[in-house]
């Protein structure tokens, strides 16, 4: 066994993975060009290229998110909009009614998560405190149908921009948690999540393309169970996969890693709703 | 009248006189199939869209009978030829009898 054989026999696996990332695929959705792939940054320094989920798809369900007559997950934004009129609890107050035009909310998906006063604040809290606050009706559970249709109705109209989580100073500390959670094995398994989207995305694992595990279309559209799917609903997924027990939706452990994750896709484009498998 | 339901339909502004033109339709619906049981063991009643049916000025372009067995929000994709102006217009019939409809002009010129 030669060097030479060992170098050249990794390049081809390494020209085999690229060939299965379709990474020459190009998304407009409704005319719109998105950015599907950025350089690697300082603070990724693991990855090649940051590449958006949608490059690890199929041709057809790659199709589906071009198109938002085809995107089911439009099915769910046409609720958010009823949703997002509807008055509930004791103050007789819907979404528009302090917030009139949904417009308005352009850019915020882009931003989220942030910190504030040391915490982890995602679209999902951000709901809910206005429900419980000002609305005087109960919260909604973090991945209820109910949910992701308002938040992928208020992401949608940040798609296009680039996501641009701030994760430093007063950010710091609750990005280092998340970070670490990154790389910690867990489960009967003893796998983190770079064992997969970090150090093998663009491979199969059995059917399953391995994608960067990228935040920058949720809440998502899948496939596999006809809805949208919140962030922490997906870590779960990942976790029971991995025979661990999840952590709590809505918990500590996944808003700060929820923040770290948003802070390897800034430069990738909002997709909000995705479609993927 | 079942709920969350909202057709949506998506077709060509202008077409030339004999082009053939794709429509598509997708109508929210939960399609109950009517064979699934709740917790307590008692059956769901079925509550489906059974027939879909497309004109175009007066004249039937597709009709179509749906089954207990056809999925949720269903979506429907078909060809259809356009010989002058006109509006193609859209009909789903429920289970339980509401009839939900929607219209699209098309202009040829």
């Amino acid at each position: 066994m030669t060097v030479t054989k060992l170098i050249s026999a990794s390049a081809l696996v390494l020209i085999g993975a690229l060939a299965h990332a379709g990474e020459k695929d190009t998304l407009t959705v409704e005319g719109q060009a998105m950015t599907t792939r950025v350089a690697a940054q300082a603070h990724t320094p693991n990855l090649d290229e940051v590449f958006s989920g949608w490059i690890f798809r199929t041709d057809e369900t790659q199709a589906l998110q071009m198109d938002d007559f085809e995107n089911p997950g439009f099915v769910f934004v046409d609720k958010g909009i009823d949703l997002y009129a509807k008055a509930d609890g004791s103050e007789g107050k819907s979404c528009a009614s302090c917030h009139e035009n949904v417009e308005d909310f352009a850019g915020l998906r882009a931003s989220m998560p942030r910190v504030e006063d040391g915490e982890v604040v995602t679209m999902e809290n951000m709901v809910n405190d206005c429900r419980t606050e000002r609305m005087g009706a109960e919260a909604w559970k973090w991945s209820s149908s109910d949910m992701t249709a308002i938040t992928a109705l208020i992401g949608l109209q940040s798609r296009g921009m680039p996501v641009n989580v701030k994760f430093d100073g007063d950010a710091a500390a609750q990005w280092e948690k998340g970070k670490e959670l990154y790389y910690t094995r867990v489960g009967q398994l003893d796998m983190s999540c770079s064992n997969c989207h970090e150090d093998n995305y663009g491979n199969m694992i059995r059917a399953d393309h391995l994608s960067q595990g990228q935040t920058n279309g949720f809440p998502t559209y899948r496939l596999k169970n006809a809805k949208l799917n919140s962030i922490h609903g997906r870590f779960k997924g990942c976790m029971k996969n991995i025979r661990a027990t999840p952590y709590k939706e809505g918990g500590e452990e996944f808003k700060a890693l929820e923040l770290y994750l948003a802070s390897r896709g800034n430069g990738l484009t909002v997709e909000t709703p995705s479609v993927r498998n | 009248m079942a709920k969350g339901v909202k057709p949506r339909v998506k077709v060509p502004k202008t077409a030339a006189a004999g082009d053939t033109i794709t429509i598509k339709t997708l109508i929210s619906h939960k399609m109950e199939s009517g064979q699934r049981k709740d917790k307590d063991g008692n059956k769901i009643p079925r509550s489906i869209i059974n027939r879909f049916t497309c004109d175009f000025n007066g004249q039937s372009v597709i009709d179509v009978t749906l089954e207990p067995a056809i999925s949720t929000n269903p979506y429907f994709k078909f060809d259809a030829v356009v010989p002058e102006t006109g509006e193609f217009k859209f009909t789903w019939y429920d289970d339980d009898g509401s009839v939900y409809e929607t219209a699209k002009k098309i202009a040829v010129g």
